[in-house]
């Protein structure tokens, strides 16, 4: 390993966004040494691992001189000064193209920033280009994205996972300091699982979603992806709390988790759902699990078995109200005022217009989740299939509260098995079914988070597995001091390998 | 996936994906909307396990906040300028966005 993002010890290999924030402040190396560095990464490994569809590298490298010079100059540093972040192409930024990886978007130039890029930035963040997706966040592999798969850094004939592909990759690759994903259903939690990396998704509410392109409205959630839960709690602490431009933000101020995630939790209770620990999931990821209850054991915590029944519902559940949403929001791309734009033929009506704009322009999953979703929201359907899906979604959420009764966060697997290769999943609904553990997290708008907790061997490669810890809406605090007991108490494990690229 | 006997999906018929694809606005030729009949039956075959869900007396949640609508303070506050709102339009005619004709000869 040769770039910046490697060679300084201490906390983790390799650093993390927090002790590279601190060398900063402290004047032990500059922002511009440490953009320069990602970026000459960036140029080396991107054309094979496809992360970026876009790289600001002379706004990078301006931002962060001017963080050098405030720094020269005795002036405070923000939180984030210098540290170069990805974003993914479904958050909008001024800088550069909104693509979603879709055709639709292949050109769109937002007029305004996304309020989570806007709290970066204010915090000194820079953003160093656009992640490549699946298209409008439709996917769990990375696959399905216009400018082409997205590779896992740590073997490159498998997928990164998904939705938030190029946001995992770029991380994982050294390619930048931390990165922010959205997860719908666990697009940001999954990809970190296969990358290696930590992944959270936020309690529904806590970051605005202004800015952010709408899938399912009443699932989508931005949030960090980094190379420590430190990293993912200083992230949360900068883009979270209430904007007005989101009426669905909770009126709570920003968390200061920076603060308290290395304060382990006295008599922590981990739930483990009897559910999670499917004989359906590689054997690794159960041995991986159980390792993570073992470390817990060991500080301390006390193992509790609680039951979540309705685990398997709610893939059904999520692909009920998840394409529902879709199809609602995706009805804003009709060629009209800004997207793809069909060419018609004389006599061609204005339904043809809107028909052949989105037939070009959105990709297979995008349309047949359109489809779905408009025919579950039909006459004659609807209450069998949404409002039968909203009561279900009801029922998992108290099926959540009545485990958390119990304990104080979830313990579990974050997908059934380790990075795939491409193709492995063509079929949708195989693709689908890899979300079980991820979706109902999504569904009763709790918080989960995915770190790394061991490996999987396969021809050779170590793939990286990750575990998930969930605990209930608006306590990140919890989760994010368990998920730091975990990641110390795994260091010796998670640190074995890293990625060959 | 073992066949539901009760699922709502036995029927799918191609008119109906057809159907479904006009008011999805989505233009597909006779071989996809084959393509889609199939995999949005597997899709809603294996929703079908909802039904088995006992739900008497469940009210719907169609929200993770089940708090009231938030009101903004009643401030005139600047929106997107016009250039700002044409710059990603497919055709512009001088401050319009441009549209094909609308009504056919005759309407």
């Amino acid at each position: 390993m040769t770039s910046p993002a490697h060679n300084t010890s201490g906390h983790n290999t390799p650093s993390d966004m927090t002790a590279l924030r601190d060398a900063v402040a402290a004047g032990t190396t500059t922002a511009e040494s440490i953009c320069a560095g990602m970026l000459a990464v960036t140029a080396e490994r991107n054309t094979e691992i496809n992360a970026f569809h876009e790289v600001f590298a002379e706004h990078a490298l301006e931002a962060a001189r001017r963080v050098d010079s405030d720094a020269r100059a005795g002036r405070p540093l923000p939180p984030l000064a210098g540290m170069p972040i990805a974003i993914k192409d479904n958050v909008a930024t001024t800088l550069g193209r909104t693509t979603c990886s879709s055709r639709m978007l292949e050109n769109y130039r937002s007029p305004f920033d996304a309020t989570a890029v806007e709290r970066l930035a204010h915090a000194g963040a820079v953003v160093m280009g656009k992640t490549n997706m699946d298209e409008f966040a439709m996917g769990s592999s990375g696959e399905h994205c216009k400018w082409g798969p997205v590779r896992n850094p740590w073997d490159k004939t498998r997928v990164p996972g998904g939705s938030s592909a190029g946001s995992a990759a770029a991380v994982a690759g050294g390619m930048c300091a931390a990165a922010i994903g959205s997860d719908t259903g666990g697009s940001i939690r999954q990809p970190a699982s296969f990358c290696g990396i930590v992944g959270l998704k936020p309690t529904y509410g806590r970051i605005s979603r202004w800015g952010l392109v709408a899938f399912g409205s009443s699932l989508d959630q931005i949030g960090p992806m980094t190379r420590s839960v430190r990293d993912a709690a200083l992230m949360l602490d900068v883009m979270s709390g209430i904007d007005e431009r989101d009426s669905t933000t909770a009126d709570r101020p920003p968390t200061e988790l920076a603060k308290t995630v290395e304060r382990p939790i006295e008599g922590l209770r981990v739930g483990i759902p009897r559910q999670y620990m499917s004989d359906a999931n590689d054997s690794e990821v159960n041995a991986a699990v159980n390792a993570a209850a073992d470390a817990y054991r060991a500080l301390g915590a006390t193992i509790v078995p609680v039951e979540l029944p309705l685990t398997d519902v709610g893939i059904s559940t999520y692909y009920v109200i998840a394409p529902a949403e879709a199809s609602s929001n995706l009805a804003r791309y009709d060629g009209i005022r800004y997207g793809h734009r069909a060419q018609l033929q004389p006599g061609e009506d204005l339904f043809t217009l809107y028909a052949r704009s989105r037939s070009e322009g959105f990709g297979p999953e995008v349309q047949r989740r359109i489809m779905l979703g408009t025919y579950m929201l039909s006459s004659g359907y609807y209450d069998a299939y949404y409002k039968r899906a909203l009561q279900v979604r009801r029922r998992i959420k108290q099926e959540f509260d009545q485990a958390f009764s119990a304990c104080d966060v979830l313990l579990g697997p974050t997908a059934p098995t380790p990075a795939f290769g491409f193709g492995a999943n063509s079929d949708p609904l195989a693709m689908y079914l890899c979300d079980v553990y991820t979706v109902n997290t999504n569904i009763a708008g709790i918080c989960g988070v995915s770190i790394p907790a061991g490996f999987a061997e396969r021809n050779g490669k170590h793939l990286p597995i990750g575990v998930q810890l969930q605990a209930n809406a608006f306590e990140e605090d919890r989760l994010l001091r368990a998920a730091r007991m975990l990641e110390r108490a795994l260091t010796a494990t998670t640190s074995a390998h890293a990625p060959r690229v | 996936m073992p066949d539901n006997p009760h699922s709502k999906t036995a029927a799918l018929t191609t008119a109906q994906v057809t159907h479904v694809a006009k008011l999805a606005r989505l233009e597909v030729s006779p071989g996809r909307i084959e393509e889609y009949r199939t995999q949005l039956a597997a899709v809603l075959g294996h929703i079908a396990q909802l039904d088995a869900v006992d739900l008497a007396g469940v009210e719907p949640m169609a929200h993770p906040f089940e708090s009231h609508n938030r009101l903004a303070a009643d401030i005139p506050v600047e929106g997107l300028s016009i250039e700002a709102v044409l710059m990603n339009a497919p055709a512009v005619e001088g401050r319009f966005l441009a549209v094909p004709k609308v009504l056919a000869e005759g309407d």
